[in-house]
């Protein structure tokens, strides 16, 4: 079993639609290290000791959260910001992280085809998460295609929520095509059956 | 003196012993105290004790008793049961009566005999209905609360009664003079409830109903407006036998106006009650009168079981028996067809049925009335005191027969909840100073319903102008409690600022309700611990946070950019709490801390590690807080 851990963050929990229909399907999951970001650290006071040794603990880790305006919100960035330390992350002795996995679940209010370059966002998806891409890169970690719901509010979330608990119990189980999901651009719960056909990474 | 003690200990063991025992078997305390009577009947007999003086005594209890349902019940919920209260209540008086009559007609009794019979048997007794309700919870369903508005009609009903009885006079009895000497049971007694003190007997009709309304104005607005004043007069003693006092004078001095003008003590004080609903001093009134309604009702009980006259029962068994199964059966149909006629469905409805269909104890009253104003002969009076006694007994039988075999059969049907359930406050607040004040606030800002305990009287009048609902009771008496609705609370915030009386609070709560979550105020550090100790589940010291406050808002004075100041400040509580997290193992509160050697120890050497760090002008500290936000030394990739 692949040592994996689940952040959920999202500051208006009580009004979340995929995202909470996300972390219920995957509440009852064993094996498998939940944090609610939001939940743990209400007054955004980032416990970095804590924190840098949840991520030497682990060798997957997903971060599922909704895109508000591009980018994730914002204790997500504070988490990273202190959390991927120089001496830690990056820099001189800073290569705890190497080797791990940072893969996002993302849910988007657009429409996918808004997300291209003649359309209506004006740059793809990926392009957008780029900085968590390349925080991963200089960390020496190995970033997957983010797992992504778009028109997440007017949606029926039931599938993609499933779909989630597909993909996270692949992922504890050391069943999901790692190698495959870095090439991808993003997965969606239609895509999943190929990351999740058995092969080992 | 020693006539005494010997009595109140006969009826104090026979109350000890009967009710739990009762209780345990699942009869109720009504019964029970009825059997302990029973049983230390003979042993009255032998002490030549008046059983039937003892009782008049305990029906205060009963008066007592209409006081806290008075308290219970707000103006507003009165009003909108008038539909229920007179035409519920007044169909059953008069149909149970009209039913009682004709039976007694065709026992070959004159009408008037029938009438007068009819109308006494007809009221149900109110101590044990609503004292059987009280402890099963079921006053607030529908069948309770059609049951209530029954016996409050029945109350009022009464004063009629005992006007029309006299008319009812038979004239052979009157001729004969034969009842006046004659009533086993106390004509005298009966001359006495009707006639002792009664400033109104015997004045013109227009002066009697001038008394009495200006006795009934007088108890409402001196209810309004007297309470407050008093109280806050004997809260000067801060003694707290005064207020247990001032309650039970309340109580006594209306029960003694009304019977000055002739109307039943039981409707004045519960006016009084209903008046003071909405007061401050509510729940402080309940916690006082409530132990002595249940004690004066026991031994009421208690009287009625020791009183039921054996012999007359031997000599006509029979009769007897049938005469009170045909009562309770009589009014039980016709409660029953009322229940249909009012809407009252399936379990509610046969409560109600079964639940009033006995006579009351007011019936001992008014047969004993009856007697002595020639109503009714002896013979018929007698064996009818029998029946009253009698069918009170069965009543808890008849409750026990709605629990196991009516409301299974009817559970599928019926929400288990009742349909109004009045929100006693999930939250309660002891004490609403400078801390509990601002927890209000903030409770009531998100929607929270609050009971806010305080203890002193000038807290409550500077709160009433800002339209906060608070009580004036002491939080820590677990009666005030109790009357504040902790059994139903989700939440106690203990904002009262005396240390050993915090803790004694979270001790007591935590062993009497464990379901209650405990927010508790800390005084001091050491208190902190005493309160882990004793179960709190939050503990927030009463001055730290603003400390802290002060001690940001210093840094910024002294010129550090607030965000600077922001993360010392929390660099400050992160520590602060691991040191108290750590000496919190080390304390014991069986040793005072200056003798505590490895607290001391630890605290020394903690002390000495952030010691270094202040000599070092603050630099490591410093340097801790600004993790995340130096600049990378080195190159980037």
């Amino acid at each position: 079993m692949a040592r994996l851990i689940h952040y959920y963050a999202h500051p208006g929990h009580r009004y979340s639609h995929t995202n909470r229909a996300m972390l219920e399907a995957t509440r009852a999951l064993a094996g498998i290290t939940r944090v609610d970001l939001y939940g743990e650290y209400p007054r955004h006071d980032i416990d970095i000791d804590r924190e840098q040794e949840r991520l030497l603990g682990h060798d997957l880790i997903v971060l599922q959260f909704p895109l508000f305006w591009y980018s994730s919100p914002s204790l997500v960035k504070e988490w990273i910001d202190l959390t991927f330390e120089n001496g830690f992350a990056y820099g001189e002795g800073g290569d705890k992280l190497a080797g791990k996995w940072l893969m996002l679940a993302i849910t988007t209010a657009g429409a996918r085809e808004g997300y291209a370059v003649d359309g209506h966002q004006r740059h793809s998806l990926r392009t957008y998460l780029t900085p968590f891409e390349q925080t991963a890169r200089l960390s020496q970690m190995r970033f997957a295609a983010p797992y992504v719901r778009h028109s997440a509010l007017r949606t029926d979330p039931v599938a993609h929520a499933s779909g989630f608990a597909t993909l996270l119990t692949a992922l504890r189980d050391d069943r999901y095509d790692l190698g495959q999901a870095e090439s991808a651009e993003i997965v969606t719960v239609d895509d999943l059956p190929s990351f999740t056909a058995g092969r080992p990474k | 003196m020693g006539g005494f003690l010997l009595l109140a200990f006969v009826f104090l063991v026979a109350g000890v012993l009967a009710v739990p025992i009762a209780t345990r078997f699942g009869l109720g305390s009504v019964l029970g105290y009825l059997i302990a009577g029973i049983a230390i009947s003979p042993l009255l007999t032998a002490l030549r004790v008046d059983v039937v003086s003892i009782q008049h005594f305990a029906e205060f209890g009963v008066v007592m008793m209409l006081f806290l349902v008075g308290l219970e019940l707000e103006p507003k919920m009165l009003w909108a049961m008038r539909a229920r209260l007179l035409g519920l209540g007044g169909l059953q008086v008069l149909g149970t009566a009209a039913a009682v009559m004709l039976a007694a007609m065709a026992l070959d009794q004159s009408w008037r005999i029938g009438l007068t019979a009819g109308l006494i048997l007809a009221l149900s007794s109110t101590a044990i209905v609503l004292q059987t309700l009280g402890e099963k919870g079921l006053l607030r369903s529908d069948g309770g609360q059609a049951s209530f508005a029954v016996l409050l009609f029945q109350d009022i009903a009464v004063i009629p009664m005992l006007a029309l009885i006299p008319l009812l006079a038979l004239p052979e009895l009157l001729d004969t003079g034969v009842a006046a000497a004659g009533a086993a049971h106390g004509a005298a007694a009966g001359a006495d409830h009707a006639a002792s003190m009664n400033l109104v007997d015997g004045r013109p009709g227009w002066q009697a109903a001038l008394m009495t309304a200006g006795a009934m104005a007088l108890v409402v607005l001196g209810g309004a407006f007297l309470t407050g004043p008093i109280f806050r007069f004997i809260a000067i003693a801060r003694l707290r036998e005064l207020f247990v006092a001032t309650a039970l004078l309340f109580v006594i001095g209306i029960a003694l106006l009304m019977t000055l003008v002739g109307l039943s003590p039981a409707l004045g004080t519960f006016m009084a009650g209903v008046v003071l609903a909405n007061s401050d001093y509510r729940h402080e009134l309940e916690s006082d009168i409530d132990p002595f309604r249940g004690l004066l009702l026991g031994l009421f009980f208690m009287t009625v079981g020791a009183a039921i006259d054996f012999g007359l029962l031997a000599q006509m068994p029979g009769t007897i028996l049938a005469l009170t199964i045909g009562l309770m059966a009589a009014k039980a149909a016709v409660l029953l067809l009322l229940a249909r006629l009012f809407q009252l469905r399936l379990a509610d409805k046969w409560l109600f049925g079964l639940g009033l269909a006995q006579a009351g104890e007011f019936g001992f009253v008014l047969l004993s009335f009856a007697v002595a104003n020639h109503a009714l002969p002896p013979a018929v009076a007698d064996p009818l005191l029998l029946v009253v006694a009698l069918s009170m007994m069965l009543t808890p039988l008849l409750f026990i027969v709605h629990e196991r075999l009516i409301v299974p059969r009817a559970a599928t049907g019926q929400a288990s909840e009742p349909d109004e359930i009045e929100v006693r406050g999930q939250v309660i607040i002891a004490g609403h100073g400078r801390f509990g004040g601002i927890v209000n606030r903030m409770m009531l800002s998100a929607g929270f319903e609050t009971t806010v305990l305080d203890y002193s009287s000038t807290q409550l009048q500077a709160l009433r102008a800002y339209g906060v609902r608070a009580f004036f009771g002491d939080a820590t008496r677990p009666d005030m409690l109790h009357a504040a609705g902790i059994d139903e609370a989700r939440l106690l915030v203990i904002a009262i600022d005396q240390r050993d009386a915090i803790t004694e609070l979270v001790r007591y709560v935590r062993a009497n309700h464990p379901h209650v979550h405990i927010v508790a105020r800390a005084v001091t550090r050491t208190h902190v611990y005493e309160l882990f100790g004793a179960g709190a589940h939050d503990i927030i010291r009463d001055t730290f946070d603003s400390s802290v406050r002060a001690g940001r808002s210093a840094y910024e004075a002294l010129g550090l950019h607030a965000f600077e100041a922001e993360s010392l400040a929390q660099a400050f509580v992160k520590d602060d709490k691991l040191v108290l997290r750590e000496l919190a193992e080390l304390y014991d509160p069986g040793i005072p801390l200056a003798e505590n050697e490895p607290y001391r120890t630890r605290l020394r050497a903690m002390l000495a590690e952030r010691e270094a760090q202040l000599t070092g002008r603050g630099k490591a500290f410093r340097a801790r807080t600004e993790r995340g936000w130096l600049p990378p030394v080195g190159r980037d990739d």
